[in-house]
């Protein structure tokens, strides 16, 4: 499984499809506190750093941004329905959408899960 | 503000050893959830009981014969009246009738017992040197009482584990009691909406008093998150946000803190600073007024967000809001012109450009579960 990761400490993972599903990670989960309301995208093509997914905690709003230039293919209308998943499983069910991307080779420039968690080290 | 010059409480370590998230808060580090989260948090002292450092509160004494009349010329609230034992709930005005601070007074007897907000105590402190001067003396506890607040439906149980006198106290009761030892001064009252207590600690034994209240299986510690998803949901006001200098009791529909005695009826009408302004809203009206607001969508809209008519003209701003976790729901207050204030009215509020219906709707959200005997 191809793994990689954004300074904003979202989640890219390269499935066999080609397509790449976007989350955000443990580190950024907690740092929300419990999030309450999840605002997906329209499937359509964004730039990257574009504000796509809007995240309402407890306690404060935050973005989601493109991590690479792509089109959303599909949303996870399940964090929608229940926000909690974003805190129970920021890696696996609490995913936010699935892009294509425009240049194949943007994920590959990305952080991989060694790159991340020095990141993460360096940064906390 | 810088985390050296910001101040502690005497309960900081226990926060750190505890696991919380520090925040500077009106000068203080203070701790906005523990592990646990804000959400389980409150959800906890809903259901058992939470534990709550307010010690950057202003705790202060009034002592002298005076002190309840000086007291009185402050406030729109009958204290030369308040029983020994009992505590009211007060604000202090300025000359128009705006809200300087909210506060509660207790009768203890041989003193009045203060307790301010904790941005707002330097300000109260000079106030009342100032008013106060030559009727009675003004002791401030700042640097030495801590506050805790235990809040819940087994908050009694809990305390009442360590000191048994407490459980007999109703509502807005006050008196001095000892707890494992320790010499408090404890009010049955909190601003969770929930059963609970308030209680005054010397600084020296704040410590063992919230280790023995943590020992019990009730108790969890609950940080500031919580402590204002608790109160949004209890429908009471918070300063600086819902109520400000620029805001009459009457705007803040506060009406009900107003006294029988001091009201332009009363045997004492008037008296207070602002009570002409306050009177003629009375009999006026007001323009815009304090409404609790329930956003329709799951979105939470928050403090700073406009609110429009169906109509598309501004008529009001939100001053506090979130999302409250007994309810399950966004919740939020607000300042609307008075002719879209009924209940029930349909609000809109602007939020990221997306217009989010709101029902005006009575406060308190959540039922408030006072214990009154």
């Amino acid at each position: 499984m191809k793994l990689r990761f954004t300074h904003d400490h979202e989640w890219l993972r390269l499935e066999e499809t080609g397509e790449i599903t976007v989350g955000i990670t443990n580190f950024a989960q907690e740092a929300l506190g419990d999030v309450v309301f999840v605002q997906l995208p329209d499937l359509s093509s964004f730039e990257a750093g574009a504000e796509v997914v809007v995240l309402e905690s407890v306690k404060a709003a935050s973005n989601i941004t493109m991590p690479i230039a792509a089109e959303i293919v599909a949303v996870n209308p399940a964090v929608s329905e229940e926000p909690e998943l974003v805190n129970a499983s920021p890696m696996d069910s609490g995913w936010f959408f699935r892009i294509r991307p425009h240049d194949k080779s943007a994920f590959n420039q990305l952080m991989d899960q060694d790159g991340y968690e020095q990141y993460l080290a360096e940064n906390s | 503000m810088t985390s050296e010059s910001l101040k502690r409480t005497p309960l900081h370590d226990l926060h750190v050893e505890l696991g919380a998230r520090m925040v500077p808060f009106a000068g203080y580090e203070m701790p906005v959830q523990y592990p646990l989260g804000v959400m389980k948090e409150h959800l906890h002292t809903r259901e058992q009981a939470g534990l709550f450092d307010v010690s950057h509160m202003g705790q202060i004494r009034l002592h002298g014969k005076g002190a309840s009349a000086a007291l009185e010329s402050l406030v729109p609230v009958d204290i030369q009246d308040l029983p020994v034992g009992m505590q009211r709930y007060a604000l202090f005005t300025n000359e128009h009738g705006g809200i300087l601070d909210d506060l509660m007074v207790a009768n203890a007897g041989d003193h009045l017992f203060v307790v301010v907000n904790a941005a707002c105590k330097e300000q109260d402190l000079a106030h009342l040197r100032l008013y106060l001067e030559g009727q009675c003396e003004v002791e401030e506890l700042f640097e030495s009482r801590a506050l805790l607040a235990l809040q819940g439906p087994l908050a009694a149980q809990a305390l009442g584990r360590l000191a048994p006198a407490v459980t007999e106290m109703t509502f807005m009761q006050s008196r001095a009691v000892e707890i494992i030892g320790i010499s408090c001064y404890v009010s049955r009252s909190g601003y969770t909406g929930e059963d609970g207590y308030e209680i005054s600690v010397p600084v020296e034994q704040a410590n063992e008093l919230a280790r023995a209240l943590l020992a019990q299986p009730e108790v969890k510690a609950i940080g500031l998150g919580a402590r204002d998803s608790l109160r949004l949901e209890a429908g009471l006001c918070l300063y600086g946000h819902d109520m400000t200098s620029s805001l009459t009791p009457i705007e803040a529909s506060l009406v009900w803190a107003i006294s029988k005695a001091r009201r332009i009826d009363g045997i004492r009408a008037g008296g207070f600073p602002g009570a002409s302004h306050i009177f003629a809203q009375q009999k006026e009206g007001v323009s815009k007024k304090r409404v609790g607001l329930l956003p329709l969508e799951r979105i939470p809209v928050r403090e700073g967000v406009v609110i429009y008519s169906e109509e598309g003209s501004i008529i009001g701003q939100v001053s506090s809001g979130g999302f409250g976790p007994t309810l399950g729901a966004p919740v939020a207050m607000g300042y609307v012109e008075s002719a879209f204030a009924a209940l029930d009215s349909v609000v809109y509020a602007d939020v990221r450009g997306k217009h989010i219906p709101m029902r005006v709707t009575k406060t308190p959200f959540v039922p408030q579960r006072y214990y009154r005997g």
